[in-house]
């Protein structure tokens, strides 16, 4: 197990740097963030004076070198626009995002899975085939579109829940959570709702497609022919077998959901990294996108690797024959 | 004493392309102790029987009808319900596959225990120590270290005597196995079989073997019935029925066993191959490949008693040279 997961950390370590250096690259291509950020009026030798304060006169790998000792040294460069150091910046939004990539991952999961079995077991019964019916849409509507819909329909025309913002907030060990308050749940569901429609359809279809293999299985029909309740098959011999994919996905789909939950939360106004992403793209804040891609790359590792050894927890297969390695 | 009658049994798939008469009309009895070998070359219908028994045919199939009189109860009628309560308690079944059948992913305690929780209301301690009887009966050393595996840690032969244990825990009237042995070596098959017969005579369980094999059953069972698509054909105490097979079918069968043949020499073949299910020829469903086939044969023949104790469902058996035999 350690040689095992000595193994992913490097592999973790040369993803990190690859991204690295794209990220630097790719950013440094879209434009001098001076033109934006000063004052159109200024002179060129003030210019001059800005681009050296912030180290853009130099060479490309200069800058990049100078990035990368910084970024060992836990510094991820001073935000252009906030005056402050970036990842501090995001640092703040992330609870927010967190909380809600969270409760839209259990709501995935939690309405996904059942979902899936149920249609996986029954696929040509009505609520078999209406639920994959579904989940097409689930899958092919764009984002933004559902988004706007939930907003017109619950908000808008029924009046039942708000239509953006965070909403009231509590301090949880000194972190701001919406869910514990009345008011913040309400704010909560819509954007959540909005993010895990997507994943839900995924985590149904995959549970579908693994229920019904599953079934065929003769492990299967030899827990019926011992006089196990379907009750039990359903929920221990099949449910534990799927989870083992389902689990996979999910993991590697919750890095997604933080990284990317940027959709949502422009469409929600939801104050979380996204957004500030969105806003920082706007403004040519250098610093902020690549340390807000930096930690992208960091928690969709780190979840990536969660998610092996939550595996080899699952299956015994697995587990065991990495004690080996 | 009958333990088990089945009468006029039929399953049939229905599919897109028609109904496959997968059992069609099958008949036999069993007597408490009782081993019969159910024998048959792939898709004769002989496993979908033995799934029916149990309730275990899966859609399109289904028992269309027929009775089967366990104890005095008819399982088709009772449905279900009934065959629920008597699955893995009374009536016990052994899959082919020993590598398929135990779930990979739950430890072996949790398979066994499970199976005696099912059926009673004990303690788990009390129910452990039930499967820890039951590993030990089959022969499988240190049964405290083995429940805590999982499957993969087990060879083939040891499965397949969990999977056995496991079919014993109830003490049930009856074991339907399924090609238990055909996916083992041949000497953990030698062990396999000679446990089970033991179990056989200890217990005074009843059994059902079905098998392609004619060589396992031929020392096993009691009693034979030969399967053809869908159909018995012919049935018999075992030995007579190796020994002076009526059916041509049957005959051709333990001819194409292969048995110290010169190197070089032809083995013995039935020409052509099992018809579909789905088309099968008028009449008698061997024709096409029996030799002696006749005009008679368009007719579809009964399952005829030729002899005492001995049937088999055709116009031309080979009772000729069993005169011969005995005129001689």
């Amino acid at each position: 197990m350690i040689v095992y997961l000595v193994r992913r950390l490097g592999q973790s370590l040369v993803a990190i740097a690859a991204m690295a250096v794209l990220v630097f690259v790719g950013v440094y291509a879209i434009g001098n963030p001076v033109d934006i950020l000063i004052n159109p009026e200024s002179t060129q030798a003030q210019i001059a004076a800005t681009m050296q304060r912030l180290g853009l006169d130099r060479p490309l790998w200069e800058q990049f070198g100078i990035f990368v000792w910084n970024a060992l040294h836990g510094d991820l460069g001073i935000s252009f626009v906030y005056g402050r150091p970036a990842m501090q910046i995001i640092l703040e939004r992330l609870p927010a995002t967190m909380e809600l990539a969270l409760v839209a991952l259990v709501l995935s999961v939690s309405i996904g899975i059942p979902l899936g079995v149920l249609a996986g077991l029954k696929p040509n019964s009505i609520g078999g085939r209406s639920i994959m019916a579904g989940s097409i849409l689930g899958f092919s509507l764009p984002n933004f579109w559902q988004g706007m819909l939930l907003i017109l329909i619950f908000a808008v025309l029924l009046g039942w829940l708000p239509a953006g913002g965070r909403g009231e907030t509590v301090e949880v060990l000194g972190i701001r959570v919406s869910f514990l308050t009345l008011d913040g749940l309400k704010h909560l569901i819509l954007p959540a709702m909005n993010l895990a429609l997507f994943k839900m359809s995924l985590v149904i279809r995959l549970a579908r497609a693994n229920t019904r293999e599953v079934c065929l299985q003769d492990y299967v029909k030899y827990a019926r022919a011992k006089g196990l309740s379907s009750r039990r098959i359903v929920l221990v011999h099949i449910l534990k077998n799927i989870l083992i994919p389902v689990v996979t996905i999910i993991g590697l789909e919750l890095g997604s959901m933080v990284a990317f939950a940027i959709v949502t939360e422009t469409v929600f106004a939801w104050p979380g990294m996204g957004k500030l992403l969105i806003d920082s793209i706007n403004l040519l804040d250098r610093p902020v996108i690549v340390a807000y891609l930096m930690l992208t790359v960091l928690i969709i590792v780190t979840i990536n690797l969660v998610v092996d050894v939550i595996y080899s927890l699952l299956d015994p297969r697995v587990r065991l024959s990495e004690v080996d390695a | 004493m009958t333990l088990l009658q089945v009468e006029d049994l039929a399953t049939h798939f229905f599919t897109r392309d028609g109904v496959a008469k997968a059992v069609d009309g099958v008949s036999f009895s069993l007597d408490r102790g009782e081993i019969l070998g159910l024998v048959g070359e792939s898709g004769s219908g002989k496993s979908v029987t033995g799934f029916s028994l149990l309730g275990l045919v899966d859609p399109p199939g289904r028992i269309v009808s027929g009775k089967i009189v366990f104890d005095g109860e008819d399982l088709v009628k009772g449905g279900e319900p009934m065959m629920r309560t008597l699955r893995g308690k009374r009536i016990a079944m052994i899959f082919q596959d020993p590598m398929m059948t135990l779930n990979p992913v739950l430890r072996i305690d949790t398979q066994m225990v499970e199976t005696v929780l099912a059926h009673e209301r004990i303690s788990r301690k009390s129910a452990l120590e039930r499967c820890r009887e039951a590993l030990a009966r089959v022969g499988i050393a240190s049964p405290d270290e083995r429940l805590k595996s999982y499957p993969h840690q087990f060879s083939g032969g040891m499965r397949q005597r969990v999977a056995i244990a496991i079919a014993l825990l109830h003490e049930p009237d009856l074991i339907i196995a399924d090609e238990p042995t055909t996916a083992l070596d041949v000497t953990i098959q030698a062990q396999i079989l000679s446990e089970v017969q033991k179990l056989c005579a200890d217990t005074g369980l009843a059994m059902i073997w079905i098998t392609h094999d004619l060589a396992v059953v031929s020392g096993l069972a009691d009693q034979l019935a030969v399967m053809y698509a869908g159909k018995i054909i012919e049935t018999g105490e075992t030995g007579r029925v190796i020994e002076a097979p009526l059916h041509p079918y049957t005959k051709g069968l333990i001819a194409s066993v292969p048995q110290g043949q010169k190197h070089g020499a032809l083995l013995a073949q039935i020409p052509g191959t099992t018809p579909s299910l789905l088309n099968l020829p008028e009449g008698c469903s061997f024709r096409p490949r029996c030799p002696r086939a006749d005009a008679a044969c368009q007719e579809e023949p009964p399952l005829g008693a030729l002899l005492p104790g001995r049937a088999a469902r055709c116009f031309h058996p080979h009772l000729d040279e069993r005169r011969e035999a005995l005129a001689s």
